[in-house]
């Protein structure tokens, strides 16, 4: 009994020196403003500024190895209140960008080929013959980029995913992910798209959607500049301003909307 | 000359009705001629072959139409003599797209020479002037797989064989391609696998045939009897998947192909029996590889035929010389029920690998859902290779793409033994098969980041 209490009393005791002794010599300072950062920053760890996780930007900023204004969710107000606790100049926000998927071929609009009986996955549905949908182009809806998503800012309606924009937090997770490559990344202050992605000539275009480009380039007049041609496919310039009210309504293909 | 039971069995394996009963007596017919053939670059592993014809250009029959480019890569010869139609993007059986030569066929062309010299003497020629033949020719793995056969059977000098394994088995259910060919025509693949034996310097070769097949295996015994040998005949348990190569090697030889490792590690070369008819073909007649045998069966076809035909041919005139199909077809598959590729539409051609092609009606393609793994470890009972496809399928299931590596997920073959006998139904191959192509995709990422 009495045995058993020293022995455990000892080991406590040379424990309890040892850990005091590491604390005193083997301690490592961390900058309290790295703390501070990391708590202003959003916690999603989503790695869109190239860091490993908010905490890893935070030392980044700290150490003025990178701008504060990389997280691509970060509000102004939260930039600004980072810029004011290093106490340097107010930085201004990088334009916000926010994920577009370039298909609304959904389950009405575009046709498929077969009935696929498989796993929800998009890359697997893909494998299957190029997958069910009838365009090679389409977004073939079973879901990939929803649950490579953090911010549960994808929604599938009636067939095809739909980022909402003021969720989107811009991690890029979801272009990563989609096997088609149909999800691109446009300036959240941009609101008129051309929701397509397809290549095929206009005639192939015609036959397996009712939403697609055809290549017809009456939009490209009407934009002045802001919507090229990429071979039949009609892209938008998002560096150049499109304001033509009329570009949905004069869309034969009906895949240029405002959102 | 003997015939004997296989010595070996290994782990694992199903039974799935054979139902090769409707094709097995059938012999094979040699398909006319089809108006327009589809001849893909793209009929083997490997990187696909380089055009060397142009649009408009006449072609003679056995003609090279696209080279091999690169050391994985086959030759593609014109089946027939025509006009090159157009060159485009077609898919495959396989589900993929690859480039395909769309030749318009001349059916009054005359035969012509062969385009390569026939070696009826190739026991007194060089091993190297043979697999040099067995190059030029195009010849791929006839099983399914499509490996470039030159490859195969140039195994570097460290490797030594010293057996040959002929595969007969065709284990998958509804076929009998392989079957046929050995009934109609032993002779043949015999020479053909004393050609391949030649060229590899193995000593002795094993046949190994499910005893389902003792038609084929008197054919070929009979055959052997006139050319005294060595060789030995296996009947193997009729068990699915005795066609593969690693489980084949185990049931004849009692050999472990090590786990990411080729039969060569353990001195072993399998080639199917139709791959040595086209090296027979190839080097007796000097003919390439253009045309095979194929099984095209199944309930929703009127007549159920065993067709010798050209490759390229679309499997729609496949159908339409077999009677036509029903109008109750709501399945295709490319290939056997169990490895096979389901085909999205008829307008796809055959290609070197096809043996068979099957239709089947609404009744026999029920929908299903598939639910939870209720662990019960029947497919881990199942799978011949002693992986455990529940816990595979369940971390891919989850993405956790690192945990199905460590699991050897890459050994996987997709036989779908386990799928078969799933209770739960569910889609394992399927999981198995994403699996592997995200880490393939990730080591090649990785390979392509070292380079620069």
């Amino acid at each position: 009994m009495i045995t058993s209490i020293l022995v455990v009393s000892g080991i406590g005791l040379v424990c309890g020196v040892a850990l005091a002794l590491g604390a005193r010599y083997l301690s490592v300072e961390e900058n309290p403003l790295i703390g501070t950062v990391t708590e202003l920053l959003l916690g999603a760890n989503c790695g869109a500024c190239g860091y490993a996780g908010c905490g890893g930007y935070a030392q980044a900023i700290v150490a003025g190895e990178a701008p504060p204004n990389r997280c691509p969710s970060c509000t102004p107000e939260a930039l600004a209140q980072i810029s004011a606790a290093l106490g340097i100049a107010p930085i201004e926000a990088a334009a916000r960008e926010v994920a577009l998927v370039l298909c609304r071929g959904d389950d009405e609009q575009a046709q498929k080929r077969f009935v696929y009986d498989g796993i929800t996955a998009c890359a697997a549905a893909a494998a299957v013959g190029g997958g069910d949908k009838a365009c090679r182009y389409g977004c073939l809806g079973y879901g990939t980029c929803l649950r490579a998503c953090p911010a549960g800012a994808i929604e599938m309606v009636n067939g095809v995913a739909r980022v909402h924009p003021e969720l989107c937090i811009s991690c890029r997770k979801c272009v990563a992910a989609c096997p088609r490559g149909i999800i691109r990344m446009v300036p959240a202050a941009s609101h008129t798209h051309i929701f397509c992605s397809s290549r095929d000539p206009g005639a192939t275009v015609r036959k397996v959607c009712k939403v697609g480009c055809i290549g017809c380039r009456i939009c490209t007049r009407l934009a002045e500049g802001a919507i090229t041609m990429d071979g039949t496919l009609a892209v938008v310039d998002y560096k150049q301003p499109l304001d033509n009210e009329e570009l949905p309504a004069k869309c034969p293909g009906k895949c240029i909307l405002k959102v | 000359m003997k015939v004997s039971p296989a010595p070996f069995l290994f782990r694992g394996g199903i039974h799935p009705p054979d139902s090769k009963t409707a094709t097995a007596a059938l012999p094979l017919k040699d398909l006319p001629l089809p108006a327009r053939l589809e001849v893909s670059t793209s009929q083997h592993l490997g990187a696909p072959a380089a055009p060397c014809v142009a649009v408009g250009d006449r072609v003679t029959a056995g003609q090279l139409i696209a080279k091999a480019s690169g050391f994985i890569s086959a030759n593609v010869h014109a089946p027939a003599a025509g006009t090159i139609a157009a060159i485009r993007e077609a898919p495959t059986p396989t589900g993929r797209t690859a480039t395909a030569i769309i030749i318009e066929t001349d059916a009054d062309a005359p035969a012509g020479e062969p385009p390569y010299k026939p070696i009826p003497d190739w026991r007194e020629q060089a091993p190297r002037s043979l697999l040099d033949r067995v190059a030029e020719a195009g010849i791929v793995g006839m099983g399914g797989a499509g490996f470039p056969t030159h490859v195969k059977l140039s195994p570097p000098g460290d490797k030594p064989i010293d057996t040959l394994i002929l595969n007969g088995a065709e284990c998958e259910p509804f076929l009998n391609s392989d079957n046929r060919l050995l009934i109609e025509r032993a002779e043949q693949v015999w020479e053909g696998c004393q050609i391949i034996r030649r060229i590899l310097g193995a000593g002795t070769i094993r046949v190994a045939i499910e005893d389902n097949k003792r038609e084929a295996a008197k054919a070929l015994a009979a055959a052997m009897e006139s050319a005294p040998d060595d060789a030995h005949i296996h009947l193997l348990k009729t068990l699915y998947p005795q066609g593969s190569e690693k489980q084949q090697i185990y049931s004849v030889t009692g050999r472990t192909v090590p786990m990411g490792g080729l039969p060569m590690d353990v001195g072993c070369v399998v080639e199917n029996v139709a791959t040595a008819y086209a090296v027979w073909d190839a080097v007796v007649n000097g003919r390439p590889l253009t045309a095979r045998a194929i099984t095209v069966t199944g309930d929703a076809v009127n007549t159920p035929t065993n067709w010798f035909a050209p490759v390229g041919t679309s499997f729609a005139d496949l159908v339409a010389a077999s009677g036509g199909a029903r109008d109750n077809l709501a399945k295709l598959i490319a290939g056997g029920p169990m490895m096979g590729f389901a085909l999205p539409s008829l307008e796809v051609a055959m290609s070197k690998t096809s043996s068979g092609l099957l239709l089947f009606p609404r009744e026999c393609v029920r929908p299903y859902r598939s639910m939870a793994c209720i662990n019960c470890g029947r497919c881990v009972e199942a799978c011949p290779l002693g992986l455990m496809p529940n816990e595979l399928s369940q971390a891919a299931e989850a993405d956790d793409i690192d945990e199905a590596e460590n699991r050897h997920v890459m050994d996987c073959f997709e036989c779908g033994a386990c799928a078969y006998v799933c209770p739960a139904r569910r889609p394992l191959v399927q999981h198995m098969r994403r699996a592997k192509a995200v880490i393939t995709q990730r080591r090649r990422a990785a390979a392509q980041q070292k380079k620069t």
